[in-house]
Protein backbone atom coordinates (compact mmCIF):
# COMPACT_ATOMS: atom_id res chain seq x y z
CA UNK A 1 0.00 0.00 0.00
CA UNK A 2 3.08 2.52 0.35
CA UNK A 3 3.30 2.79 -2.88
CA UNK A 4 0.07 3.42 -3.89
CA UNK A 5 0.04 6.65 -1.34
CA UNK A 6 3.13 7.51 -2.48
CA UNK A 7 1.16 7.68 -5.91
CA UNK A 8 -1.93 9.72 -4.60
CA UNK A 9 0.42 12.36 -2.77
CA UNK A 10 2.78 12.95 -6.37
CA UNK A 11 -0.84 12.89 -8.73
CA UNK A 12 -3.23 15.19 -7.70
CA UNK A 13 -5.91 15.93 -9.85
CA UNK A 14 -7.97 18.71 -9.95
CA UNK A 15 -11.47 20.03 -10.86
CA UNK A 16 -12.29 23.66 -10.22
CA UNK A 17 -16.02 24.49 -9.75
CA UNK A 18 -16.95 27.93 -10.08
CA UNK A 19 -20.07 28.23 -7.79
CA UNK A 20 -21.02 31.95 -8.62
CA UNK A 21 -17.87 33.75 -7.95
CA UNK A 22 -16.88 37.35 -9.17
CA UNK A 23 -13.97 35.11 -10.59
CA UNK A 24 -11.64 37.19 -8.68
CA UNK A 25 -10.84 33.48 -7.22
CA UNK A 26 -10.68 31.52 -10.46
CA UNK A 27 -8.20 33.63 -11.83
CA UNK A 28 -5.67 33.58 -9.09
CA UNK A 29 -6.59 29.70 -8.98
CA UNK A 30 -5.93 29.29 -12.68
CA UNK A 31 -2.49 31.79 -12.37
CA UNK A 32 -1.20 28.72 -10.47
CA UNK A 33 -0.97 26.93 -13.57
CA UNK A 34 0.92 29.52 -15.10
CA UNK A 35 5.09 29.64 -15.69
CA UNK A 36 5.26 31.90 -12.73
CA UNK A 37 3.54 29.42 -10.04
CA UNK A 38 3.62 26.15 -12.07
CA UNK A 39 1.77 23.66 -10.15
CA UNK A 40 2.00 21.04 -12.46
CA UNK A 41 5.71 20.23 -11.25
CA UNK A 42 3.83 19.10 -8.18
CA UNK A 43 2.17 16.29 -10.46
CA UNK A 44 -1.04 18.68 -9.98
CA UNK A 45 -3.33 18.78 -13.74
CA UNK A 46 -6.62 21.02 -13.93
CA UNK A 47 -8.63 18.30 -15.56
CA UNK A 48 -11.88 19.16 -16.11
CA UNK A 49 -13.67 15.57 -15.61
CA UNK A 50 -15.32 15.18 -11.80
CA UNK A 51 -14.55 11.50 -12.85
CA UNK A 52 -11.47 11.72 -13.03
CA UNK A 53 -10.37 14.13 -10.08
CA UNK A 54 -9.23 13.43 -6.73
CA UNK A 55 -9.81 17.41 -5.82
CA UNK A 56 -12.67 19.60 -5.97
CA UNK A 57 -11.75 23.21 -5.68
CA UNK A 58 -14.69 25.23 -5.36
CA UNK A 59 -15.15 28.99 -5.28
CA UNK A 60 -17.68 31.17 -5.10
CA UNK A 61 -20.80 31.33 -2.26
CA UNK A 62 -23.84 28.83 -3.26
CA UNK A 63 -26.88 30.03 -4.66
CA UNK A 64 -30.53 27.85 -5.39
CA UNK A 65 -29.98 27.73 -8.45
CA UNK A 66 -26.29 25.87 -8.32
CA UNK A 67 -26.41 23.67 -5.03
CA UNK A 68 -28.11 20.99 -7.25
CA UNK A 69 -25.05 21.18 -9.57
CA UNK A 70 -22.15 21.46 -6.61
CA UNK A 71 -23.75 18.33 -5.18
CA UNK A 72 -24.09 16.53 -8.55
CA UNK A 73 -20.17 17.61 -9.39
CA UNK A 74 -18.83 16.02 -5.71
CA UNK A 75 -21.14 12.72 -6.09
CA UNK A 76 -19.42 11.89 -9.39
CA UNK A 77 -16.10 11.94 -8.13
CA UNK A 78 -14.47 8.48 -7.06
CA UNK A 79 -13.46 7.54 -3.27
CA UNK A 80 -11.10 8.92 -1.62
CA UNK A 81 -11.63 13.05 -2.50
CA UNK A 82 -10.90 16.05 -1.08
CA UNK A 83 -13.12 19.65 -1.15
CA UNK A 84 -10.90 22.66 -1.03
CA UNK A 85 -13.26 26.01 -1.08
CA UNK A 86 -11.33 28.79 -1.85
CA UNK A 87 -11.92 32.78 -1.47
CA UNK A 88 -14.53 33.51 1.23
CA UNK A 89 -17.31 33.37 -0.43
CA UNK A 90 -16.57 29.67 -0.63
CA UNK A 91 -15.76 29.21 2.89
CA UNK A 92 -18.63 31.07 4.93
CA UNK A 93 -21.16 32.96 2.14
CA UNK A 94 -18.66 36.07 2.24
CA UNK A 95 -19.97 39.13 1.12
CA UNK A 96 -23.24 37.90 -0.04
CA UNK A 97 -23.62 35.96 3.03
CA UNK A 98 -27.20 37.43 3.53
CA UNK A 99 -28.49 37.75 -0.29
CA UNK A 100 -31.48 36.47 -0.99
CA UNK A 101 -30.87 33.78 -3.32
CA UNK A 102 -27.08 32.70 -1.67
CA UNK A 103 -27.44 29.37 0.45
CA UNK A 104 -24.15 30.17 2.13
CA UNK A 105 -20.58 28.56 2.40
CA UNK A 106 -20.22 25.54 0.18
CA UNK A 107 -20.20 23.72 3.58
CA UNK A 108 -24.08 23.60 3.61
CA UNK A 109 -24.14 21.47 0.48
CA UNK A 110 -20.74 18.69 0.54
CA UNK A 111 -18.19 18.40 3.01
CA UNK A 112 -15.31 20.00 2.65
CA UNK A 113 -11.93 19.77 4.01
CA UNK A 114 -9.79 22.50 3.19
CA UNK A 115 -10.91 26.02 3.75
CA UNK A 116 -9.06 28.61 2.11
CA UNK A 117 -9.71 32.15 3.20
CA UNK A 118 -9.42 35.41 1.57
CA UNK A 119 -10.59 37.79 -1.31
CA UNK A 120 -9.23 37.09 -3.72
CA UNK A 121 -7.20 34.16 -2.13
CA UNK A 122 -3.39 34.82 -3.62
CA UNK A 123 -1.94 31.67 -5.32
CA UNK A 124 0.22 31.29 -2.71
CA UNK A 125 -2.01 30.41 -0.29
CA UNK A 126 -4.02 28.71 -2.85
CA UNK A 127 -0.86 26.45 -3.09
CA UNK A 128 -0.60 25.96 0.75
CA UNK A 129 -4.50 24.91 1.10
CA UNK A 130 -4.14 22.17 -1.87
CA UNK A 131 -0.57 20.67 -0.35
CA UNK A 132 -2.88 20.47 2.80
CA UNK A 133 -5.43 18.66 0.63
CA UNK A 134 -2.97 16.22 -0.82
CA UNK A 135 -2.15 15.29 2.97
CA UNK A 136 -5.60 14.72 3.97
CA UNK A 137 -6.19 12.60 0.37
CA UNK A 138 -3.18 10.80 2.14
CA UNK A 139 -4.81 10.17 5.79
CA UNK A 140 -8.34 9.40 3.90
CA UNK A 141 -6.89 7.09 1.77
CA UNK A 142 -5.28 5.29 4.82
CA UNK A 143 -8.09 5.36 6.62
CA UNK B 1 16.97 -13.81 -28.62
CA UNK B 2 14.65 -16.53 -27.67
CA UNK B 3 11.05 -15.87 -28.16
CA UNK B 4 10.48 -15.64 -23.86
CA UNK B 5 12.89 -13.09 -23.59
CA UNK B 6 10.81 -11.20 -27.24
CA UNK B 7 7.81 -11.49 -25.18
CA UNK B 8 8.97 -10.42 -21.76
CA UNK B 9 10.24 -7.19 -24.07
CA UNK B 10 7.13 -6.34 -25.34
CA UNK B 11 5.20 -6.97 -22.57
CA UNK B 12 7.02 -5.62 -19.96
CA UNK B 13 9.81 -3.45 -20.68
CA UNK B 14 8.50 -1.78 -24.10
CA UNK B 15 5.80 -0.10 -22.06
CA UNK B 16 7.93 1.17 -19.56
CA UNK B 17 10.13 2.73 -21.96
CA UNK B 18 7.02 3.99 -23.31
CA UNK B 19 5.94 5.91 -20.32
CA UNK B 20 9.24 7.30 -19.55
CA UNK B 21 9.32 8.86 -23.11
CA UNK B 22 5.63 10.58 -22.07
CA UNK B 23 7.39 11.98 -18.79
CA UNK B 24 9.79 13.18 -20.77
CA UNK B 25 8.00 14.80 -23.07
CA UNK B 26 5.24 16.43 -20.25
CA UNK B 27 9.21 17.73 -18.92
CA UNK B 28 9.66 19.33 -22.70
CA UNK B 29 6.65 20.57 -23.05
CA UNK B 30 7.52 22.37 -19.57
CA UNK B 31 10.87 23.86 -20.22
CA UNK B 32 9.19 24.72 -23.63
CA UNK B 33 7.17 26.98 -21.87
CA UNK B 34 9.45 28.46 -18.96
CA UNK B 35 8.16 26.47 -16.47
CA UNK B 36 10.10 23.22 -14.68
CA UNK B 37 7.08 20.91 -14.98
CA UNK B 38 6.48 17.22 -13.56
CA UNK B 39 9.12 14.48 -12.88
CA UNK B 40 9.82 11.89 -15.41
CA UNK B 41 8.09 9.27 -13.43
CA UNK B 42 4.77 11.34 -13.45
CA UNK B 43 3.03 9.14 -15.89
CA UNK B 44 3.62 6.21 -13.49
CA UNK B 45 2.62 7.82 -10.37
CA UNK B 46 -0.44 8.95 -12.43
CA UNK B 47 -1.30 5.04 -13.44
CA UNK B 48 -1.12 3.95 -10.27
CA UNK B 49 -3.03 6.47 -8.69
CA UNK B 50 -5.42 5.63 -10.71
CA UNK B 51 -5.87 2.66 -9.99
CA UNK B 52 -6.35 2.95 -6.69
CA UNK B 53 -9.56 4.96 -7.03
CA UNK B 54 -13.06 3.85 -6.46
CA UNK B 55 -14.61 1.61 -9.95
CA UNK B 56 -17.03 3.99 -11.29
CA UNK B 57 -18.15 2.40 -14.73
CA UNK B 58 -21.25 4.08 -16.58
CA UNK B 59 -21.95 0.14 -17.97
CA UNK B 60 -20.08 -2.77 -18.44
CA UNK B 61 -20.03 -2.68 -21.88
CA UNK B 62 -17.46 -0.27 -21.43
CA UNK B 63 -15.44 -2.02 -19.19
CA UNK B 64 -15.07 -4.52 -22.06
CA UNK B 65 -14.02 -2.46 -24.39
CA UNK B 66 -11.19 -0.99 -22.37
CA UNK B 67 -10.01 -4.50 -21.66
CA UNK B 68 -10.22 -5.32 -25.43
CA UNK B 69 -8.03 -1.91 -25.80
CA UNK B 70 -5.59 -2.50 -23.76
CA UNK B 71 -5.08 -6.47 -24.89
CA UNK B 72 -5.13 -5.78 -28.21
CA UNK B 73 -2.41 -2.73 -27.98
CA UNK B 74 -0.15 -5.19 -26.02
CA UNK B 75 -1.03 -7.96 -28.29
CA UNK B 76 0.35 -5.77 -31.39
CA UNK B 77 3.28 -4.67 -29.52
CA UNK B 78 4.34 -8.42 -28.58
CA UNK B 79 3.76 -9.33 -32.44
CA UNK B 80 6.24 -6.52 -33.55
CA UNK B 81 9.21 -8.46 -31.04
CA UNK B 82 8.02 -11.19 -32.10
CA UNK B 83 8.62 -10.12 -35.96
CA UNK B 84 5.61 -11.30 -37.12
CA UNK B 85 3.44 -9.74 -39.93
CA UNK B 86 2.98 -5.83 -39.90
CA UNK B 87 0.24 -5.99 -41.63
CA UNK B 88 -1.79 -7.97 -39.64
CA UNK B 89 0.02 -5.96 -36.41
CA UNK B 90 -1.88 -2.97 -37.90
CA UNK B 91 -5.06 -5.03 -38.15
CA UNK B 92 -5.02 -6.02 -34.48
CA UNK B 93 -4.10 -2.64 -33.15
CA UNK B 94 -6.91 -1.02 -35.20
CA UNK B 95 -9.29 -3.65 -33.16
CA UNK B 96 -7.90 -1.98 -29.82
CA UNK B 97 -8.83 1.40 -31.31
CA UNK B 98 -12.10 1.04 -32.34
CA UNK B 99 -12.74 -0.76 -29.06
CA UNK B 100 -11.87 2.36 -27.51
CA UNK B 101 -14.39 4.48 -29.93
CA UNK B 102 -17.29 1.62 -29.19
CA UNK B 103 -16.69 1.88 -25.62
CA UNK B 104 -17.44 5.74 -25.68
CA UNK B 105 -20.26 5.29 -27.72
CA UNK B 106 -22.03 3.13 -25.48
CA UNK B 107 -22.24 6.01 -23.05
CA UNK B 108 -24.56 8.35 -23.40
CA UNK B 109 -23.42 11.89 -22.50
CA UNK B 110 -22.40 14.62 -25.64
CA UNK B 111 -19.10 14.78 -24.49
CA UNK B 112 -18.33 10.59 -25.18
CA UNK B 113 -20.45 10.62 -28.53
CA UNK B 114 -18.78 13.79 -29.86
CA UNK B 115 -15.26 12.53 -28.45
CA UNK B 116 -15.89 9.19 -30.36
CA UNK B 117 -16.75 10.27 -33.26
CA UNK B 118 -13.92 12.76 -33.74
CA UNK B 119 -12.12 9.92 -32.80
CA UNK B 120 -13.37 7.65 -35.94
CA UNK B 121 -12.20 10.76 -37.71
CA UNK B 122 -9.04 10.34 -36.70
CA UNK B 123 -8.47 7.20 -37.39
CA UNK B 124 -9.72 7.55 -40.72
CA UNK B 125 -6.68 10.27 -41.25
CA UNK B 126 -4.35 8.31 -40.20
CA UNK B 127 -5.00 4.29 -40.84
CA UNK B 128 -4.57 4.79 -44.92
CA UNK B 129 -1.39 6.72 -44.35
CA UNK B 130 -0.18 3.94 -42.08
CA UNK B 131 -1.48 1.32 -44.36
CA UNK B 132 0.30 2.91 -47.30
CA UNK B 133 3.97 3.18 -45.22
CA UNK B 134 3.69 -1.25 -44.57
CA UNK B 135 2.54 -1.13 -48.37
CA UNK B 136 5.89 0.31 -49.04
CA UNK B 137 7.69 -1.56 -47.53
CA UNK B 138 6.41 -4.59 -48.95
CA UNK B 139 6.79 -3.24 -52.36
CA UNK B 140 10.83 -2.68 -51.63
CA UNK B 141 11.09 -6.08 -49.79
CA UNK B 142 8.79 -8.25 -51.36
CA UNK B 143 6.97 -9.39 -47.32
CA UNK B 144 5.18 -8.15 -45.30
CA UNK B 145 6.85 -10.32 -42.20
CA UNK B 146 9.00 -7.96 -39.98
CA UNK B 147 11.39 -11.22 -40.41
CA UNK B 148 11.94 -11.17 -43.77
CA UNK B 149 12.43 -7.33 -44.09
CA UNK B 150 15.00 -7.01 -41.50
CA UNK B 151 17.11 -9.77 -43.84
CA UNK B 152 17.51 -6.84 -46.69
CA UNK B 153 21.04 -5.51 -44.92
CA UNK B 154 20.40 -1.73 -46.74
CA UNK B 155 18.34 0.15 -44.85
CA UNK B 156 14.68 0.92 -45.63
CA UNK B 157 15.45 4.41 -45.61
CA UNK B 158 17.04 5.00 -49.16
CA UNK B 159 14.24 3.57 -50.84
CA UNK B 160 11.64 5.22 -48.58
CA UNK B 161 12.15 8.64 -47.30
CA UNK B 162 8.78 10.37 -47.95
CA UNK B 163 7.11 7.64 -46.54
CA UNK B 164 9.43 8.23 -43.22
CA UNK B 165 8.05 11.53 -43.14
CA UNK B 166 4.60 10.27 -43.35
CA UNK B 167 5.05 8.80 -40.37
CA UNK B 168 5.38 12.08 -38.69
CA UNK B 169 1.88 12.92 -39.17
CA UNK B 170 1.35 9.46 -38.15
CA UNK B 171 2.34 9.61 -35.01
CA UNK B 172 1.29 13.25 -34.28
CA UNK B 173 -2.57 11.97 -35.05
CA UNK B 174 -2.00 8.80 -32.94
CA UNK B 175 -0.35 10.70 -30.16
CA UNK B 176 -3.03 12.88 -29.99
CA UNK B 177 -0.80 16.25 -30.08
CA UNK B 178 -1.58 19.32 -31.43
CA UNK B 179 -2.63 20.07 -33.87
CA UNK B 180 -4.74 16.41 -33.95
CA UNK B 181 -5.88 16.55 -30.52
CA UNK B 182 -9.17 16.63 -31.43
CA UNK B 183 -10.67 13.31 -29.85
CA UNK B 184 -9.23 14.25 -26.00
CA UNK B 185 -6.29 16.02 -26.05
CA UNK B 186 -3.15 15.47 -23.28
CA UNK B 187 -2.70 16.33 -19.54
CA UNK B 188 -4.61 19.62 -18.68
CA UNK B 189 -5.27 20.61 -22.05
CA UNK B 190 -9.23 20.02 -22.55
CA UNK B 191 -11.22 19.85 -25.55
CA UNK B 192 -14.76 18.59 -24.69
CA UNK B 193 -14.20 18.54 -20.69
CA UNK B 194 -11.56 14.82 -21.55
CA UNK B 195 -13.66 14.16 -25.24
CA UNK B 196 -13.23 10.87 -25.99
CA UNK B 197 -12.10 9.63 -22.14
CA UNK B 198 -14.66 11.62 -20.52
CA UNK B 199 -16.93 8.72 -19.32
CA UNK B 200 -13.81 6.16 -17.83
CA UNK B 201 -12.04 6.71 -14.62
CA UNK B 202 -10.32 5.17 -12.42
CA UNK B 203 -8.40 1.51 -13.01
CA UNK B 204 -10.26 1.89 -16.52
CA UNK B 205 -8.31 5.22 -17.35
CA UNK B 206 -5.08 3.43 -15.66
CA UNK B 207 -5.93 1.10 -18.67
CA UNK B 208 -6.34 3.05 -21.25
CA UNK B 209 -2.83 5.02 -20.32
CA UNK B 210 -0.73 1.67 -20.95
CA UNK B 211 -2.67 0.64 -23.96
CA UNK B 212 -1.34 4.36 -25.08
CA UNK B 213 1.88 3.61 -24.28
CA UNK B 214 1.96 0.22 -26.53
CA UNK B 215 0.73 2.42 -29.26
CA UNK B 216 3.25 4.35 -28.79
CA UNK B 217 6.06 2.12 -28.68
CA UNK B 218 4.50 0.19 -31.69
CA UNK B 219 4.62 3.56 -34.38
CA UNK B 220 7.90 3.98 -32.93
CA UNK B 221 9.42 0.47 -33.77
CA UNK B 222 7.98 0.86 -36.61
CA UNK B 223 9.50 4.20 -37.64
CA UNK B 224 12.92 2.54 -36.33
CA UNK B 225 12.91 -0.37 -39.00
CA UNK B 226 13.06 2.34 -41.33
CA UNK B 227 16.84 2.38 -40.12
CA UNK B 228 17.48 -1.60 -40.05
CA UNK B 229 20.00 -2.75 -39.70
CA UNK B 230 21.82 0.35 -38.12
CA UNK B 231 19.82 0.30 -35.00
CA UNK B 232 21.48 3.30 -33.26
CA UNK B 233 19.96 5.23 -36.13
CA UNK B 234 16.84 3.66 -35.52
CA UNK B 235 16.57 4.66 -31.90
CA UNK B 236 17.90 8.24 -32.77
CA UNK B 237 15.27 8.83 -35.21
CA UNK B 238 12.65 7.23 -32.89
CA UNK B 239 13.74 10.03 -30.57
CA UNK B 240 14.17 12.96 -32.89
CA UNK B 241 10.43 12.28 -34.21
CA UNK B 242 8.81 12.37 -30.67
CA UNK B 243 11.08 15.62 -29.90
CA UNK B 244 10.03 17.06 -33.49
CA UNK B 245 6.36 15.69 -32.16
CA UNK B 246 6.58 17.75 -28.85
CA UNK B 247 7.78 20.72 -30.83
CA UNK B 248 5.08 20.76 -33.27
CA UNK B 249 2.68 20.59 -30.06
CA UNK B 250 4.34 23.28 -28.30
CA UNK B 251 3.76 25.80 -31.45
CA UNK B 252 0.56 24.96 -32.99
CA UNK B 253 -3.29 25.26 -31.68
CA UNK B 254 -5.81 22.96 -32.02
CA UNK B 255 -7.55 22.59 -35.57
CA UNK B 256 -10.66 20.93 -36.88
CA UNK B 257 -11.68 17.69 -38.37
CA UNK B 258 -11.83 19.41 -41.48
CA UNK B 259 -8.16 20.92 -41.88
CA UNK B 260 -7.15 17.42 -40.48
CA UNK B 261 -8.51 15.38 -42.92
CA UNK B 262 -7.65 17.83 -45.66
CA UNK B 263 -4.12 17.77 -44.67
CA UNK B 264 -3.20 14.00 -43.85
CA UNK B 265 -4.65 13.09 -47.29
CA UNK B 266 -3.55 16.49 -49.03
CA UNK B 267 -0.04 16.24 -47.26
CA UNK B 268 0.24 12.40 -46.63
CA UNK B 269 -1.54 10.69 -49.23
CA UNK B 270 0.23 12.42 -51.91
CA UNK B 271 3.83 11.70 -49.81
CA UNK B 272 2.64 8.47 -49.74
CA UNK B 273 1.68 7.77 -53.17
CA UNK B 274 4.40 9.81 -54.46
CA UNK B 275 7.16 7.41 -52.82
CA UNK B 276 5.23 4.31 -53.94
CA UNK B 277 4.91 5.21 -57.40
CA UNK B 278 8.56 6.34 -57.70
CA UNK B 279 9.16 3.03 -56.03
CA UNK B 280 6.73 1.25 -58.36
CA UNK B 281 8.39 2.52 -61.42
CA UNK B 282 11.89 2.12 -60.65
CA UNK B 283 11.70 -1.72 -59.89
Amino acid sequence: MGLFDLARKRSPWLIHYDCGSCNGCDIELLSCLTPLYDVERFGIVNVGDPKQADILVVTGAVNQQNKDVLKNIYDQMPNPKVVVAVGVCACTGGIFRDCYNVVGGIDKIIPVDVYVPGCPARPEQIIDGIKLAIDKLAEKSAA
Amino acid sequence: MTSLVRIILGLIVFPVIGGLIIGIDRKLTARLQGRFGPPILQPFYDVLKLISKQRLAVNEFQVMSVFIYLASSALSLVLFTLRSDLLMIIFVMSIGAVFLVVGALSVKSAYSQVGAQRELMQMLSYEPLLILVIVGMYLVTGSFNIGIIMQRGKPLIEELPLLFLVMIIVLGIKMRKSPFDLSASEHAHQELVRGLLTDYSGAYLAMIEIAHWYDLMLLLGISALFFYPYTVWGIISALALIALEILIDNVTARLTVKWMLGYSYGVGLVLAAINIVIVYFLR
